[in-house]
């Protein structure tokens, strides 16, 4: 294995089993409900990708990335539900023209901030930028000033709270708790369809392997050795002279980013954005499918979305009582038995095995980039 | 706003409203007392301590009932036993799960975090099982609901002085604990560097089981306080949570003396914020302005300077 | 169940056939007996593909059994396998047994459309007895209008919708707050009001038409504060002060949840004694089972505005109470929305059999006109807009943890989510 080369052998291979599951198996074998429920999963692995790279590699955990998610959510939602709010589906309110909910609330005309979510294009930079904005002022403030670890998680976590605090708090302007439903078309295509909705699920999956692709890119470039040198001794880097603080900025806002993009792509595949995605609890669960998946691996950030959120809607349908159990006892598991998630489980147990079998007797090497440290 | 009003009045109102804020400052010391002590002095990070602390709550609903039912005549007294009981309870569970759980992360500090919010849900879900979803109305004695007119126009809640008087009494105690006893001194000394107290004979393993048990008792204490204050159901500790971290850092880990300090600040912050604005606004500003201190001052307000 | 309970039924549902066939005879309503799914082929009464064979018919129930609003949503759970229970028992729905698939929203509004989706497109049930706060039901509507689902919800809730795919077992906004408002000011002479709420849509919705009620249509009253909490909030001592200063006659609160606990006992605990009316405290957000969790001591002598009390003393609430705790155990309360979810399959139930189809079009068809004389809370008849006519009540708060009685409206109520004069 070289690490200058962009993937070994193994990596093309790894991304190439996710692939045909993606683009082929789950379309083939799961009906257009679980197809799209497997959508709405792949979204969360944009989060889980962007974790593996922040906390995984670069050692940064972040209990808000659900902030990010929802920013970018909320700024698809916003341009879809402008669209779905024109003078004639809006006609029974005393202000035509504007969302249903901030006519409820009294407001007779669109907040300024709200025009610019007309334009598609804006929206779609917004998707990205207004959560790596975001995250760069907290990034900013944090890191220049040496905050990390048990810190930064906390903080985070509380601007996860404020976060949904002020939206439901605002809801002249946010949609509050019920969030921001009823959204019906992009550019005048259906987005509730059955073939629409297959259509997403296709453009999710493109995405999400430009992601991908990008977050390798990053892992293998001179920036992500130095991240993990980083994250097992921040000072040695900073002696020898890097910028640790940058280098930290932008790997926050890269998750950033792709939180954005998850969940716009949610939006775009459930039909709506509430602030039930923004706060503390589901932020933490988005960290626990990046732990599930291998918090050093990107491929296993996908594998761990799916197999947490496949897990808890089957034992949710099946044993409701028993699934905080289940959910809780994995958190613990995950920790405690298998710190290198899948992806550990997956190198040191089953690929050896694999080998065996098909009579390479090449030992296999643990994990590149060992263990997590902390 | 303030026109209509005399001036006895308007005094009267910002006496009571003060007094508002001390409650809620007795509040926030109780709930994050414990926490300071697990994440102060071992850097655990215990994202179950509003479990903890609901855990205080339903012993104290099961010590009401059960003297309801059998020695009605000393129901005025049962709160005492139920502080001690939740303290027992929440204690228990501590100890078994730093042994547990806890013991095999000292150097993963964000695992930690993890798995407590694993056993968070697990403890949820057994709530639910056994005292079903719905919250329990406890019984509180009569001397201890009401309210003591001091003039006129000033009335003192009693649960309130109740509440603070038990948050002195909890820091004092700590205080001792911390500074006076021997195991205090083992506490800091592990604190301050691990290997080294273990050289000189130190029982760490110990030490930081006992300290993690203190902590989660301290917990259960405050979950019985608030009995008299707050709901008690499953997933009521989760109203803390954050509440309880952002005292703890906004403080400094490791100075009790800054957690108390944080949580003055920031309740005097808060209730006169909510005085003024409405609610939801007052919570928000007061969020943001800890937040936006520990972004210029993240070491907190006191810190220690400590060789790492 | 026992013998025992299946013999009360009985007794209960030969009553129930009595004043059945009194409103045959009176409201032209036809509710036959002893139908045989013979009479009714399925393929007749099944155009679309749902979840029913020849002896069985498929609902769903989609409400949160974990999460924060389980705490809620489990007496609607309750009540809704009671009445499915009792209708069958009674033979089903034209000759059919109602089965049940059970969902969980988890209290997360995505997972919500996510289970009403599996209900609608993988089980094709018939129909839907779901959701609780307004934010589940929003999430789920879009699903329920492109399936088209029929849902029927139960809670009382803001208005501001009117929705071909639901039928609103709870009361509207207006329903639920103007009478009570005109009460307190006739009988009690409140003049001025404080207002007071959990940060989201339903409470600011109802203290919109509260206010707009006080000052336009009640002579000589006044708002004198308006005060919204996060939900959750658990310190009240502010506001109570805040409350003090401003001397209202009446504190108008609509808290939720677990802040509803911690601010009754603050205000009791501030010398605020409910009992004392000094202020009156009127909510709309305190049933009988938030009651158990405040504690009937901190609450006595507070009013609440509802359609439903489980003090209500006609046969069909007896009836209902003694099955009701039966079924669930007797230390049970049953709150208004309690009651208004077990409504639900009744209505449902009559309204296929007037249509005479499971064809959730047919049904919506047949829907307006549905009356239920059966009711606990009395009688009450489906509106063309989807909602029930039904009567507010005032009831007083007892230490013991139920509400007595104090006020009805002679008349039904006639449901009007989109109040003209109080947008």
């Amino acid at each position: 294995m070289q690490s200058s080369a962009f993937m070994s052998r193994k990596e093309i291979i790894g991304f190439v089993i996710l692939a045909a599951l993606i683009f082929v198996i789950f379309p083939a074998v799961l009906d257009n409900f679980r197809l799209n429920l497997f959508g709405k999963y792949l979204t969360y692995a944009f989060v889980a990708v962007g974790l593996a790279l922040c906390w995984g590699a670069g050692g940064i955990l972040s209990l808000g990335q659900g902030v990010f998610f929802g920013l970018g959510g909320y700024c698809m939602a916003m341009f879809l539900k402008l669209e779905a709010s024109t003078p004639e589906n809006t006609a029974i309110q005393s202000t035509p023209g504007i969302p249903d909910f901030m006519d409820w609330n009294q407001l007779t005309e669109l907040p300024w901030w709200w025009e610019p979510f007309y334009s598609l294009p804006i929206a779609l930079i917004a998707v990205v930028a207004v959560p790596v904005m975001f995250a760069f002022i907290i990034g900013v403030a944090m890191f220049t000033r040496r905050v990390g670890g048990v810190y930064f998680a906390i903080i985070t976590q509380a601007f996860a709270a404020i976060m949904t605090i002020l939206i439901i708090g605002q809801q002249g302007y946010t949609g509050g708790v019920n969030g921001i439903t009823d959204l019906r078309t992009l550019l005048g295509w259906d987005i509730r369809t059955d073939e629409a909705k297959t259509v997403l699920y296709f453009v999710n999956g493109v995405l999400l392997f430009a992601v991908l692709l990008v977050a390798q890119y990053v892992r293998k470039s001179k920036l992500g050795r130095l991240l993990i040198a980083m994250r097992d001794q921040e000072d040695r880097v900073r002696f020898s002279g890097y910028n640790v603080a940058n280098f930290k900025i932008f790997i926050f806002c890269l998750g950033a980013a792709f939180a954005g993009i998850g969940g716009a792509m949610f939006t775009l595949q459930v039909g709506f954005m509430s602030p039930t995605l923004v706060g503390i609890v589901p932020s933490i669960e988005m960290v626990i499918f990046c732990a599930v998946g291998g918090r050093l691996s990107i491929l296993g950030a996908v594998y761990g979305a799916l197999l947490v959120n496949w897990a808890k809607t089957s034992l949710s349908e099946s044993f409701p009582e028993l699934w905080l159990l289940g959910l809780g006892g994995l958190f613990i598991a995950v920790v405690m038995v298998f710190p290198n998630g899948l992806a550990g489980v997956w190198s040191e147990k089953i690929e050896p095995r694999l080998l065996e079998i098909m009579g390479k007797k090449k030992s296999v090497a643990p994990a590149p980039d060992g263990a997590p440290a902390e | 706003m303030f026109a209509d009003y005399s001036m006895s009045e308007l005094g009267a109102i910002f006496a009571m409203q003060g007094f508002a804020g001390l409650i809620l400052f007795s509040v926030f010391v109780l709930m994050a007392l414990g926490l300071a002590i697990i994440f102060g002095q071992m850097g655990v990070i215990n994202m179950a301590h509003g479990e903890f602390m609901i855990l205080g709550a339903y012993v104290t609903y099961l010590t009401s009932n059960l003297f309801g039912d059998y020695m009605p005549a000393l129901f005025g007294t049962y709160f005492f036993v139920a502080m001690f009981l939740a303290f027992l309870a929440s204690g228990a569970l501590g100890l078994f799960v730093e042994w547990a759980l806890i013991r095999h992360l000292y150097k993963r500090p964000l695992d930690t975090l993890l798995a407590t919010w694993g056993l968070s849900l697990i403890l949820q879900q057994i709530y639910r099982s056994v005292f079903g979803a719905r919250e329990v109305g406890v019984t509180i004695p009569d001397w201890m609901m009401g309210s003591l007119p001091l003039t006129d126009l000033i009335e003192v809640p009693i649960n309130g002085i109740f509440v603070m008087v038990l948050a002195v009494s909890i820091s004092i105690a700590v205080y001792v604990m911390m500074f006076r006893s021997t195991w205090g001194k083992q506490v800091r000394a592990i604190n301050q560097n691990r290997v080294m107290a273990g050289a000189v004979g130190i029982n760490t393993e110990w030490t930081d089981r006992l300290t993690f048990g203190i902590g989660c008792g301290v917990a259960g204490v405050a979950g019985s306080a608030f009995t008299m204050i707050g709901s008690t159901g499953p997933t009521a500790g989760q109203l803390y949570i954050v509440d309880t971290f952002l005292v703890v850092v906004f403080g400094g880990a490791g100075s009790l003396l800054g957690t108390i300090a944080s949580a003055f600040s920031i309740s005097q912050a808060q209730s006169i914020m909510e005085f003024f604005l409405s609610g939801s606004m007052a919570k928000v500003l007061t969020l943001l302005v800890v937040v936006g201190i520990l972004m210029i001052r993240p070491q907190g307000l006191f810190s220690l300077k400590l060789r790492k | 169940m026992s013998d025992q309970n299946s013999e009360s039924e009985n007794n209960h549902l030969s009553r129930r056939a009595v004043l059945a066939g009194g409103t045959a005879l009176t409201a032209s309503l036809f509710l036959p007996k002893n139908l045989r799914a013979a009479d009714f082929p399925t393929a007749e009464v099944n155009t679309t593909g749902l979840a029913v064979t020849d002896d069985t018919v498929t609902i769903g129930i989609l409400h949160s059994v974990t999460g924060t609003m389980a705490i809620s949503e489990t007496g609607s759970v309750q009540a809704e396998k009671l009445a499915i229970e009792q209708i069958n028992a009674q033979g089903g729905i034209l000759g059919r047994k109602i089965e049940y698939i059970q969902e969980d929203g988890a209290s997360d509004w995505p997972t919500f459309a996510e289970k009403a989706r599996k209900l609608l497109v993988n089980d094709k049930v018939a129909s839907v007895m779901g959701c609780w706060t307004s934010a589940s039901r929003k999430a789920v509507l879009p699903v329920f209008e492109q399936h088209n689902g029929f849902l029927y919800y139960p809670t009382f809730y803001e208005g501001l919708e009117e929705s071909p795919n639901v039928i609103y077992t709870g009361q509207e906004a207006t329903q639920q707050i103007i009478a009570g408002l005109d009460w307190v000011n006739q009988t009690k002479g409140a003049k001025s009001f404080y207002l007071l709420g959990s940060d989201y849509i339903w409470p600011r919705t109802s203290n919109k038409i509260a206010r707009k009620h006080i000052e336009n249509f009640m002579e000589g009253c006044e708002v004198v504060g308006e005060e919204y909490y996060p939900l959750g909030h658990t310190q009240f001592n502010s506001v109570i002060n805040k409350i003090r200063l401003r001397k209202p006659d009446v504190i108008y609160a609509i808290v939720v949840g677990g802040s509803n606990v911690a601010f009754y006992k603050q205000l009791i605990a501030a010398g605020i004694d409910p009992a004392a009316e000094k202020p009156i405290v009127l909510t709309i957000s305190v049933t009988e089972d938030e009651i158990r969790g405040i504690g009937g001591e901190n609450i006595a002598g507070s009013y609440a505005c509802m359609k439903y009390f489980q003090s209500l003393e006609n046969e069909n609430n007896l009836a209902f109470v003694k099955a009701f705790k039966e079924m669930w155990g007797d230390d049970i309360v049953i709150g208004d929305v309690t009651q208004a979810a077990y409504l639900g399959p009744w209505l449902w139930k009559a309204a296929v059999e007037k249509a005479g189809s499971f064809d959730v079009d047919k049904v919506r068809e047949a829907s307006p006109g549905i009356e239920l004389t059966t009711a606990p809370e009395g009688y009450v008849k489906v509106h063309e807009n989807h909602h029930l006519w039904s009567k507010t009540r005032v009831g007083r708060a007892l230490a013991d943890g139920q509400y007595e009685v104090v006020f009805e409206t002679a008349e039904l109520v006639e449901p009007d989510p989109f109040p003209e004069g109080y947008q």
